[in-house]
């Protein structure tokens, strides 16, 4: 029997497994992924927001516990734990040494990023390098790593973890710690979550995942069938307006399509729906995917025309491309005189500054609603493009409620010897919003503490306890 | 609706590699084609950035034509490290394999800048020309010492090569042989460098490449961890045995060069003593020129199944042998050079550097001219301002 059993093999599960094995457990970590899709979200994230108070590597200024605490709970409208929250943010100040002991290494911010340079740690090469590095650790240090390995339910007794069930196989350890991630892949549970809405549709039948598909819910369902105590609204995630041509699954970050404050969003009637040019792209980018979500077949239209060339991040597929403006509606489909309407409309109300889009510039409308506050010009010269757009779910937020020592709850009573992390729980800290990086802060202070206080319960735990 | 699911249809054939960029439209050019693909799904991601020059150097760019194709393939080292950090990588549907398209580029990098051009071909079927012109080779100094000696065997002649083979006819044969190399690789490099057009060369960037190029930078990871090899763990060791196989393979350049000096500056013909420069630097580059290409070639065998282009493993394999047998033939001449084997052996030695000499500018040497090419192109590049001002995603 192993003294720890580590579900899921993501970033929050390998930081659980590493630590535990470091303090001396034996470790077996499930997987519910073949080996080549292994290790869920994680793959696809790129960097880690950092709390620092001087300059470090490739982290550039400042960023102290108070900055980043003001940040966290702007996002959340107040919608987050102060206790953990804190605890993350100290915990990212200093995790990063035990990072790159285990392998992982870091590169400056990547070009197009620089406003994170001063406050996220970019993985080199991505967080697939981060969780290789962390498996090649791992297996180094013995930790065992089973692929294909879902686990279906667990077996408790008096809120203590006894075993778990992968296909049929009953695995005993003395603690466990879950890390299976959200329930984002589970389409059928985002349809009842998001329910039908007063134009009778399903929404979340018109969702993108954005990462994984192996992230069911599975285990999350099974706790909270088993009385374990829940926090946050299944209907909040992360969640952005991507390509619509994504694929269902695994697109990652090159669906992002940032040209929508160069121009104007209209939804499926051809109307504009909100301000575009409200605050920077990365400011705004994670309030689009719910605003898109709101609109009538969950789809929105993103149309810039050539000036906005060169100014955007370049998306992963070609705009559909026009030569004028009632030809690009017909080639996007949208009814063409409201469209038109609307763009006429737009234009009129442009009043041109000096536009950078750098800065929040003087370009904005007048006597328009919605208005758009800045970056605003009139969409007048050929060629045009459009980009239609739908919600991508990153990751959901509802969770395991859980405390500083990373524990379950069940019925207000912690567990002895049954711990969570990563998008598990990260809803104790995000209850809604998000920015860049602290989903990865969560992962790994939570995975770590959870790997700890596992390997101590595992050695408290007496040899019979789970015969 | 039905415009976007053509519009999906349109994307998943895009994403998985079956329409042709609109930049790229002349056919039969499916390589380049295929590393516009992959570059416009890795600029809209660009976690590889700190990796290598190729990624700094695609963020410059929104559309890959066919010359970037060709600039940023023969810029990649083949690392694999982007290949393994890959979100896309198979079995994900965009197939995304850096290291495999711009290997498949290089190779038409290589023939399409050969000179003569029809020759570009030998590129394709690499491991049956180099298998030739070796055979090539020693049979025609078999031939040769048989018609000049009668016999393949002989009383010792006191490490004399030139009662073998006349020194004349020595320098002729791979006088031309080399200069031939040098000319055909200098007429590649020209054509590659015209289609590029990155500015002019300027003294630190011309330092700067020279730099990356002897001293292998690229190779190390971005990190200084090193490449990958058999899976995704980092190592030095193909740096080390690359600067085994250069520099023990320019020690023996140097080493022939010195004797030249000695044989027409000092009136000193060879044989030279054991304890000479000639010699010394032979023996010396012949040892790191064994040591470097068997290591190259382990290494290779042990390769990742989805590193590089497997159609060109032949190609590299052959190359690394044809090295190795040269320092091995050349060093079984040193030591048997006072025994009756002397002629054989050099026949044999003179056979397989000839071959060396003359598929230089048709086999995986050309990967030094190209790759210093677009290292300097790089540098150039580099210090230029960026012409993009895209925001901030």
């Amino acid at each position: 029997m192993h003294d720890v059993l580590v579900i899921g093999g993501g970033n929050a599960a390998l930081c659980a497994a590493l630590m535990a094995r470091e303090a001396g457990a034996s470790v077996l970590l499930l997987e519910a992924s073949p080996r080549e899709w292994r290790s869920g979200n994680s793959q696809h994230t790129r960097n880690l927001r950092c709390m620092h108070d001087a300059p470090q590597d490739v982290l550039v200024g400042a960023y102290p516990e108070e900055e980043f605490w003001q940040d966290l709970l702007k996002v959340t409208g107040g919608q987050t734990d102060e206790q953990l929250a804190r605890l993350v943010i100290r915990a990212s100040s200093t995790c990063r040494l035990w990072m790159r002991r285990h392998g992982v290494r870091f590169q400056p911010s990547l070009s197009g990023t620089l406003h994170l340079s001063r406050t996220n740690a970019f993985f080199m090469g991505g967080g697939k390098a981060l969780v290789n590095a962390y498996y090649r650790s791992a297996e180094n240090l013995g930790v065992q790593v089973r692929y294909d390995a879902p686990v279906d339910r667990l077996e408790l007794r008096d809120g203590r973890f006894v075993a778990a069930f992968a296909q049929g196989e009953r695995i005993e350890a003395r603690s466990c710690v879950l890390a299976a991630g959200g329930f984002e892949s589970n389409r059928e549970w985002l349809r009842q979550a998001w329910g039908q809405n007063e134009r009778g549709e399903w929404p979340a039948d018109n969702f993108l995942i954005r990462g994984t598909r192996f992230n069911q819910g599975v285990l999350l369902k099974d706790m909270m069938e088993q009385g374990a105590d829940i926090i946050g609204d299944p209907t909040q995630a992360h969640c952005v307006a991507i390509d619509a041509r994504a694929p269902l699954y695994d697109g990652g970050i090159v669906t992002r399509v940032d040209a929508v404050s160069l121009g104007v969003m209209v939804n499926r009637d051809g109307l504009r729906f909100y301000d575009e040019g409200e605050d920077f792209w990365p400011k705004r980018y994670a309030i689009w995917g719910r605003l898109v979500a709101l609109q009538a077949g969950q789809i929105g239209y993103c149309v810039i025309d050539s000036k906005a060339i060169g100014k955007f991040m370049p998306p992963v597929f070609p705009g559909v491309q026009a030569d004028t403006l009632p030809e690009l509606a017909r080639a996007l489909g949208l009814p063409a005189d409201r469209f038109m309407q609307t763009l006429n409309d737009y234009n009129a109300a442009c009043r041109v500054g000096s536009f950078d889009h750098t800065v929040l510039d003087d370009c904005h409308t007048e006597g328009l609603a919605p208005p758009k506050s800045h970056w605003a010009r009139p969409i007048d010269q050929p060629p045009f493009y459009g980009y239609a757009l739908r919600p991508g779910i990153t990751f959901t937020y509802l969770g395991l409620k859980t405390d500083a020592q990373a524990r379950v709850y069940f019925g207000g009573v912690p567990s002895a010897n049954l711990f969570v992390a990563g998008e598990m729980m990260a809803g104790n800290v995000l209850g809604k919003g998000y920015t860049a990086g602290v989903g990865m802060s969560i992962g790994t202070a939570f995975g770590r503490i959870a790997g700890t206080q596992a390997a101590r319960a595992a050695h408290r735990e007496p040899e019979h306890a789970v015969a | 609706m039905q415009s976007l699911e053509a519009l999906t249809r349109e994307a998943v054939a895009l994403a998985s590699g079956q329409t042709i960029t609109a930049d790229i439209s002349a056919p039969g050019r499916a390589a380049e084609a295929e590393v516009a693909r992959q570059m416009q799904i890795c600029n809209a991601c660009r976690y590889c950035e700190s990796f290598c020059a190729v990624f700094p150097a695609m963020t410059r760019r929104l559309h890959f034509s066919e010359a970037d194709a060709h600039y940023l393939a023969n810029l990649c080292h083949n690392c694999g490290a982007c290949l393994h950090a890959c979100q896309y990588a198979p079995p994900h549907e965009f197939a995304v394999n850096v290291p495999r398209a711009m290997a498949q580029v290089r190779r038409e990098t290589y023939s399409d800048y050969a000179f003569p051009r029809a020759l570009g071909a030998l590129y394709r079927r690499n491991g049956l020309t180099l298998a030739l012109a070796t055979a090539g080779g020693l049979a025609l100094f078999l031939v040769l010492v048989l018609a000049l000696r009668g016999t393949l065997l002989h009383e010792p002649l006191a490490g004399n090569f030139y009662a073998v083979f006349p020194h004349n006819l020595m320098v002729t044969m791979f006088g031309a042989a080399f200069g031939f190399a040098v000319l055909a690789l200098a007429i590649g490099a020209v054509r590659f460098w015209r289609g590029q057009s990155p500015g002019p060369v300027t003294a630190p960037s011309a330092a700067e490449a020279t730099r990356h190029a002897l001293a292998l930078t690229y190779l190390d990871g971005g990190h200084g961890d090193g490449c990958n090899e058999a899976d995704d763990r980092s190592t030095l060791l193909r740096r080390r045995f690359h600067h085994l196989t250069f520099y023990g393979f320019l020690l023996c350049f140097a080493s022939t060069s010195v004797a030249t000096l000695y044989h027409y500056l000092l009136g000193q013909p060879a044989p030279y003593p054991v304890i000479s420069l000639p010699v010394l630097l032979g023996t010396v580059g012949g040892i790191g020129l064994l040591i470097g290409p068997a290591g190259l070639l382990w290494l290779n065998l042990r390769r990742h199944p989805l590193h590089g282009d497997p159609g060109q493993r032949t190609m590299d394999r052959a190359f690394i042998v044809l090295l190795f047998a040269t320092s091995l033939t050349g060093l079984a001449l040193l030591a048997l050079r006072d025994t009756g084997f002397m002629a054989l052996l050099l026949a044999v030695h003179l056979g397989t550097v000839l071959a060396l000499f003359l598929t230089l500018p048709y086999g995986k040497f050309a990967h030094a001219v190209y790759r210093s090419a677009a290292l300097l192109k790089w540098a150039i590049e580099r210090r230029q301002p960026d012409r993009l001002q895209l925001g901030s995603d």
